[in-house]
This record gives C-alpha cells, structure tokens and sequence, in this order.
C-alpha cells in the first residue's frame, strides 16, 4: 500500500469513520466509553460561557485583568478552565485604539477551554485566507464596521499559542455586576468579529 | 464555498451572531473529534503529530478544491487521524479500507450495534454493485 493515504470521496465518510473506529476498539487503543465523555464534554460542557466569565471577571476586578494579561493561561486556570488547546493563552485586549482579531491560518487553533471547539466558519477556509489579507472588508461582512482611527490586529494562532480576545466593555454597563455582565458577552466578541452590545 | 470571494454571509455557512451553533453537524463528525482525542489523551502521539498532518490534509483540499467543492474540516481531520494512526503503527496501511469493505457489504438496514466482532477472514464475496 502507499503512504499516500486519502479518503475516498466515494466511500460514505460515516462508514470510514465506523471501520477506523471499530478497528481501534478491537485493539483495546481506544475505549468507548471515553469517546462519549469527550463528545459530551465538547458538545454540552465547554463553550463559550467559561470566556464570558473570564471577560465579566476582567471587567469587574483590575488585579484579575492585570493578571490576565500577564498569564493568560495560569490565570484562566484561576477560575478551573483548562485542558486541550489551553496550554498557552495569550489574551488580547481591545480598546478605543486598536481592535483584536483571531484566526488560526493553517488549521483551526483555538482556546478550547474558553471557547469550546471553534464554529464552523472560523475552520472555513475562506475566514482562514481573508481576515488576513483584508481584515476590515471581513468584519465589514459579518456586520463589524470598524472606524479607520481603530487600528486592527489579526492574531495567527499556532501550536504555540491560542490567542483570546478581551473585548471592550460597554457604555451604558457601569453599574452592572459580574453576573449581569456575562450574558452579554458573545462567543464572536471573544473571536474579535463582533463588540459587546449593551444589554 | 472555498473559491468564493466573500463570506457567505446569509446562507448555511453563515457566521453565527450568537453562541448557540451545534458543534458536531453529524454524528461521524463526532466520532472522529473523539477518537482523535481518545488516542491522544491515551499517549499514542503528541498532537503536533496530528496537527502537521491536519494542515498538510487542509493544504492539500485546499489545493486540489474545484469552485463548488464543499469544504468539510472533519473529512480532512479523518484524514489526518487515518495517517497518525498509519504512522504510528497502531493500525497496518489498508487495515481501514478492508474494514469499509467489510462494513459495505453488510445487508441494506443492517442494524449495526457497536458489540459485533469481526475476526472472521476477509475471505467472504463482496458485492461491488453499490460502489462507483
């Protein structure tokens, strides 16, 4: 056999995925039961809401962003979010200034621990070849029209490092308390496509 | 959509605006993320290998796409896991695609529960009639 391994396109993906699968559990490398505690993990557990408490949390305290900012990764793990793909946070502040915006350019890096796996037009790779290129056109189409006084800033994840933005919080807030705060916070203001809206 | 020059912004690939998307599309999708993950987290490589292979089998999608050629990230993840696992050795090169055989030629609305064993010999008629 050769090494130029490829999936068939004319082989129902399901029944590739099925016999891989089935081959593995026969050899006792992998445990079902395992499996299905990543998928519910992934499906059900992480997402979003763990950023939107760390963001709330950073707009609340000044030490806790100040940390945060040092130590992305120790600091997140302050509030029990770690695991795969969050070995090394880097957190990006927005501010009136400049705008942060992440994408992974050759695959799909993203803080999991944060976020939860990526959605799917972040893995696009449209999204992956363009917000490089021309990132403002890009916002502009997902509904984020940026004033040419903001300088913006496109973060490359890699292997290295998964990068999160701190969105800005917004006016009219003030008075709001953490909690209040974190429902506000978007999974696309953390990927740097979107603000924070006041509620 | 690869080869089209602005983001789909109304249709199915559509950028979400809020947090509630399915992670999983399909349920294959979900059980190659988690093989992956299983044999990662057991010691069988280091995700870099996987990762170098998951760009190498997105690099070449992308290279080889038509205009109109859907993109689907989890058949190149399957891809790659395929080859992590070739390499590694964990599984002979072709071990998957006799498995395919095997589980093609089962009759149409065969229930499949997930405790049958295979160890019998590939040695059975297969019917190619359904294949391209």
């Amino acid at each position: 056999m050769s090494n130029e391994l490829t999936v068939n396109d004319h082989i129902p993906i399901e029944l590739r995925t099925e016999a891989l699968e089935d081959l593995l559990v026969e050899r006792g490398l992998v445990d079902r039961t395992v499996m299905d505690n990543f998928i519910k993990t992934y499906a059900q557990d992480v997402g979003p809401l763990n950023g939107a408490k760390v963001v709330a949390k950073a707009w609340t305290d000044p030490e806790f962003k100040e940390r945060l900012l040092a130590n992305g990764t120790t600091t997140v793990a302050e509030l029990g979010f770690k695991g795969p793909q969050g070995e090394h946070i880097v957190v990006v502040e927005n501010s009136d200034d400049l705008h942060n915006v992440i994408v992974c350019t050759l695959c799909s890096c993203y803080p999991w621990p944060l976020l939860g796996l990526p959605p799917s037009w972040y893995k696009d790779p449209v999204y992956r070849s363009r917000v490089v290129k021309e990132p403002r056109a890009v916002l502009a189409e997902m509904g984020l029209d940026l004033p040419d006084s903001q300088q913006v800033k496109v973060w490359d994840s890699s292997s290295e490092v998964r990068f999160f933005v701190l969105p800005q919080r917004p006016a009219g807030t003030e008075g709001m308390s953490e909690e209040d705060l974190v429902p506000l916070i978007t999974r696309e203001s953390m990927i740097g496509v979107a603000l924070v809206a006041a509620p | 959509m690869t080869n089209v020059s602005t983001l789909d912004v109304d249709g199915v690939a559509a950028p979400p605006r809020a947090n509630g998307e399915l992670v999983f599309a399909e349920q294959w999708e979900s059980r190659a993320f988690s093989l992956c993950m299983t044999l990662h987290e057991s010691g069988a490589f280091e995700w870099d290998e996987f990762r170098v292979e998951l760009i190498a089998a997105i690099t070449s999608w992308e290279a080889d796409a038509s205009p109109g050629d859907t993109y689907s990230y989890y058949r190149c993840w399957l891809t790659a896991l395929e080859r992590v696992v070739v390499t590694k050795q964990l599984l002979a090169s072709g071990a998957v695609d006799d498995r395919v055989e095997v589980l093609a030629a089962r009759p149409a609305g065969y229930d499949h529960g997930h405790d049958h064993g295979h160890d019998h010999d590939h040695d059975h008629g297969h019917d190619h009639g359904d294949h391209h």
